[in-house]
């Protein structure tokens, strides 16, 4: 037995390089962004000193308006809830971001490593909207659903956060426990348009 | 389906993002050993069922994961309106005070 560490992300046995392999072009385009660093933050959005914490360990604003996210070259912050966001880093940095944090900030907040919890899907494609129709409660209509907008919402029953990242480019956010479930359920639900895989 | 503002949220979403959660404005006593085997029985268990305007919280459980309230119409299921934990309703009628 290996001593050494692995780190799997909850989807390994989808085995996505093989399916990348087959080159199917289809309709629905997915990716999935594994093993990224996810931090969950709490903290007050009132306090200027949490806000100026997190900008010096960051390098980034915390988005204040709901449903908003912020990014830049290699941190993207989602806005879950009027004192919560999710941080979403490269993979391996996740630890030292954590620590960034924790030296920076002072008083009432909480930073937690969440990324083993849950695991990041892209879903592009001409056909990705038809599909997310069929999933979600939420009008996807640019005007309701602009770019760079994030919501917590009911993804096939199962809950998911969605963020648009171009008009037909969305990031969904998905708990390890029910990663198996959303593959299966995007495999059903794509089967018309051709579901095509990419790394 | 119901479409349901959250006050958080600040937008429509729709009633399969939510739970309901029970009567809202409910305030625990500040000394429970003070009261008697009634008055902390109804502050655990007996709630009001109205007919017409009612006070509830609501989570928005799919989303932002917050407690809110909401004042509902129970016969004709008609929001009148949502508002944040701490916050008093604006709409409120003898029954409801």
């Amino acid at each position: 037995m290996s001593n050494s560490a692995r780190v799997e992300s909850p989807l390994e046995h989808a085995d996505f390089a093989g399916l990348a392999a087959l080159k199917i072009n289809g309709g629905v385009i997915l990716r999935e962004a594994k093993l990224l660093g996810h931090l969950n933050l709490r903290g007050n959005a009132n306090d200027p000193d949490f806000l100026k914490g997190v900008k010096s360990a960051l390098d980034l604003d915390l988005p204040l308006a709901p449903c908003s996210s912020a990014q830049n070259a290699n941190t993207t912050i989602m806005w879950l809830s009027p004192d919560e966001w999710l941080v979403i880093v490269d993979g391996v940095t996740e630890a030292a971001i954590e620590g960034k944090l924790r030296q920076s900030l002072r008083g009432h907040f909480a930073v937690s490593d969440i990324s083993g919890a849950q695991t990041m899907l892209e879903i592009s494609g001409k056909d990705c909207l038809q599909l997310l129709q069929k999933s979600i409660g939420y009008d996807l209509h640019l005007d309701s659903f602009p770019i760079n907008k994030v919501i917590g919402t009911a993804l096939a029953k199962s809950s998911a956060h969605i963020r648009r990242t171009g008009e037909y480019n969305f990031q969904l956010i998905i708990r390890r426990s029910f990663a198996d479930y959303i593959w299966l359920w995007l495999q059903q639900s794509s089967k018309e348009y051709g579901l095509s895989v990419t790394l | 389906m119901l479409h349901i503002h959250c006050p958080y949220c600040e937008e429509y979403r729709e009633e399969e993002e939510f739970s309901v959660v029970g009567e809202a404005h409910i305030i625990r006593p500040l000394a429970p050993e003070e009261l008697t085997d009634q008055e902390w029985a109804s502050y655990l268990f007996f709630r009001k069922n109205p007919r017409g305007l009612h006070h509830e919280m609501w989570a928005h459980s799919h989303g932002c994961r917050k407690f809110f309230n909401m004042t509902r119409h129970t016969v004709t299921y008609q929001i009148l309106e949502t508002y944040k934990m701490g916050q008093q309703p604006s709409i409120t009628t003898e029954d409801t005070k």
